[in-house]
């Protein structure tokens, strides 16, 4: 079975910080890392390949240094990493980004064995958007399974996959055809350390680098800036919060103390938290 | 599979990567283990960076490491409670071509050093963590258990270049756990500032930078410094204080340093900068004579880890950096040579150490750690209260005679420590800088 997912590096949007002057986004030295929500989708491709057998290879379009999230992905455990760098490719927007990775897997499958199941993140903390995954399903004609809680069944002489998606109301549990494109839900698995052997391979692994001629993409028009439709007008920082924090002085108290001080600010803060308290401790 | 490799380094940092540049550039096989994320991630420091002990490593490093701002201005502060009496140099000597020293930012500078040695075929793995030295039966370090499933790796030799705590080198007994007065603890604090604003703050431009030591007050007595560095957007603030003398007076390093960035000559520097990160470390302070045993059976042990830190004049990265190039060379003698890595060949790096400028200027302040312990309060509280009162005896102008105010300052003098404390104070400094 080979499977291919589809992977983000991102700004780890815990440490970007706003410049206090201009108040636009500093991009500079705020460190990269991989879309938090592929890695369920990585984690999840992982162990149908050490269930089934097969081999898991992690896609990702970016600048050069996107190299680096993908040799994490190999320290995790994935078989093999492709980057789709091209200074055409940049500014691309949701439909630009579907188009080019949509070449860049087709070309995989040329080369390394068409994919039974592409998955991506359910969207990135980026961009938010969660378009990508379904315009990669939508060009390549792949089945869409998105949302999905648990993969409860694939079984490679059917063809088939069987996964419970979430839903308004409810969970849908779904059957359908090979080859599919799947988008995890967060909180369904926990990526795996990988092994001693996996991170001395991925340390050891050469990325494979394609350029869009690389990949067959010969309509330029359609990646990059130029084949983004989506204007973006202007970037700003949400207004600071006017509140305060307020310091409690340790210094030379005991910890009784300091716990007391704290919970007579927070009960002064929210009166109704003391009083949902003392409901709750004397049973009423 | 057993992976096995001519080297394993512990650590990226100055050491580390200092050891796993040198080695793989020799042609050796070397596998470097960090724990943290990326090289630099666990790593704190001010951070200056001499130039020469790099350039001995890496001839170019100035075409492409990350340097925040070349020094061309170092300021020294004895500090009381509301004044300081400060000397400052400053040169147009500073400002050439290969400049002597800069302020670097580790995080992304031990990412740069770590790439250069990987570029050399040095093996990286980083969150993973060594816990513990494999040793054959007869005691010789053969390799390391790491916190990977998957088992040992092996290597003909160990370079402990761990750091300061040096868990794997105390847990196998080849060395102590360093003592709370043999250790300093600093925390520090980068407060983000427009270029434009340091550059007016600072009175320098381009890529010129400043540097600010702060002894006195602002340790409260302990033995220990504040300081304060230029970066390209940023400032970096500091201070730290000996460990035993932390848990004696119970003061806790923040609240050291809250009062340091309030003091009336620092605070102007830091208005309207945000901070962007705290952080905080050990700094090994016991001096020459806290040095361990460097090399044994199988291993050999640098920088932080070594205690290479040479207080009086701040130093650290450099004797650690020099101290890692020095374990690789010596390394490479041994293997051209086709001899094993035993303690007997391994004493090469001892004897290169010590006949290198690292031990030399340890041995030089070798009493000076004790003395600055010894007498922390005289030292970090009486003179620079005596000095400030001088200065201001001297420079307020208010219609008392000369001779009066001239009187007041050495009687002053005489009065917090006596003729005979004045001249054993400055026989004991003179010693131990001798």
């Amino acid at each position: 079975m080979h499977i291919v997912v589809c992977i983000k590096q991102v700004p780890d949007s815990a440490q970007i910080r706003v410049h206090p002057v201009t108040n636009t986004i500093m991009r500079q030295g705020v460190p990269t890392i991989i879309n938090p929500y592929d890695l369920f989708s990585l984690e999840e491709a992982m162990r149908w390949r050490d269930k089934l057998g097969g081999e898991v290879t992690v896609l990702s379009m970016g600048p050069p240094s996107a190299a680096d999230s993908l040799r994490k992905a190999l320290t995790y455990g994935a078989d093999r990493a492709v980057l789709l760098t091209d200074r055409f490719f940049a500014g691309s927007d949701t439909l630009a980004t579907s188009y080019a990775l949509s070449a860049a897997l087709a070309k995989i499958g040329e080369t390394f064995g068409a994919p039974d199941i592409v998955f991506t993140g359910k969207q990135t903390i980026d961009g938010d958007t969660a378009q990508v995954g379904p315009g990669i399903a939508k060009r390549l004609d792949l089945k869409q399974l998105t949302y999905v809680s648990r993969i409860v069944d694939v079984d490679l002489t059917s063809r088939s996959i069987v996964a419970e998606r979430r839903a308004e109301g409810g969970v849908q549990v779904l059957m359908t055809q090979l080859p599919a494109l799947v988008t995890m839900l967060e909180g369904t698995n926990e990526i795996r350390r990988g092994s001693l052997d996996d991170a001395l391979r991925a340390a050891r692994a050469d990325v494979v680098v394609w350029s869009a001629a690389d990949a067959g993409i010969s309509d330029l028009q359609k990646c990059g800036l130029r084949g983004s439709p989506t204007v973006v007008k202007r970037v700003f920082a949400p207004p600071p919060r006017s509140e305060k924090a307020e310091l409690v002085e340790t210094h030379g108290r005991t910890p009784a103390e300091n716990a007391e001080a704290l919970i007579d600010m927070i009960f002064a803060r929210a009166p109704g938290v003391e009083a949902d308290l003392v409901k709750s401790v004397s049973g009423f | 599979m057993i992976e096995r490799f001519d080297a394993i380094v512990i650590g990226a940092g100055m050491a580390g990567n200092a050891a796993a540049f040198t080695l793989a550039s020799r042609g050796l096989s070397v596998l470097q283990l960090e724990r943290g994320e990326y090289p630099g991630a666990k790593n704190v420091q001010g951070a200056i960076l001499y130039a020469n002990m790099l350039e001995k490593i890496i001839p170019d490093f100035r075409e492409d490491a990350p340097l925040e701002r070349h020094v061309v201005e170092q300021r020294f502060w004895f500090m009381t409670e509301r004044a300081h009496t400060g000397m400052q140099y400053r040169s147009e000597e500073f400002n050439e071509e290969r400049p002597n020293r800069y302020t670097i930012i580790r995080s992304q500078f031990d990412r740069w050093f770590s790439k250069k040695a990987q570029e050399k075929g040095a093996i990286l793995l980083t969150e993973t963590t060594a816990l513990e030295l494999v040793q054959d039966a007869y005691g010789k370090v053969i390799g390391v258990r790491t916190d990977r499933a998957g088992g040992t790796i092996m290597a003909d030799v160990v370079v402990l270049a761990e750091g300061v705590n040096g868990l794997l080198g105390t847990r196998a007994g080849l060395r102590k756990t360093p003592k709370a007065d043999q250790v300093a603890l600093a925390v520090k604090e980068m407060h983000f500032l427009a270029p434009e604003i340091i550059e007016q703050r600072f009175n320098i431009q381009g890529d010129e930078g400043v540097v600010i030591e702060a002894a006195g007050a602002v340790s409260e007595g302990m033995a220990g410094m504040g300081f304060l560095y230029t970066n390209k957007e940023s400032v970096s603030i500091g201070i730290g204080c000996i460990v035993s003398d932390f848990a004696e007076t119970g003061t806790s390093p923040y609240q050291l340093l809250e009062k340091f960035k309030k003091h009336p000559s620092i605070r102007p520097l830091l208005e309207g900068s945000e901070v962007k990160e705290y952080a905080a470390h050990l700094i090994p302070e016991g001096g020459f004579k806290a040095v361990p045993k460097l090399f044994g059976n199988g291993w050999v042990v640098v920088g932080d880890a070594a205690q290479l830190n040479n207080a009086v004049h701040r130093e650290g990265s450099n004797l650690a950096m020099t101290s890692g190039r020095l374990a690789a060379e010596a390394i490479f003698q041994i293997k051209s040579r086709r001899e094993p890595m035993t303690a007997d060949n391994l004493s090469l790096y001892e004897k290169m150490i010590n006949d290198s400028f690292v031990m030399k200027d340890l041995k030089k302040y070798k009493d000076m750690p004790a003395l600055l312990h010894t007498q922390s309060q005289n030292l970090f509280l009486t003179y620079p209260q005596l000095v400030s009162t001088a200065m201001e005896n001297f420079l307020r102008v208010d219609g008392t005679p000369k001779v009066d105010k001239e009187k007041a300052t050495v009687s002053a003098l005489k009065a917090k420590r006596g003729w005979t404390g004045l001249v054993g104070d400055a026989v004991r400094v003179a010693r131990a800088w001798r």
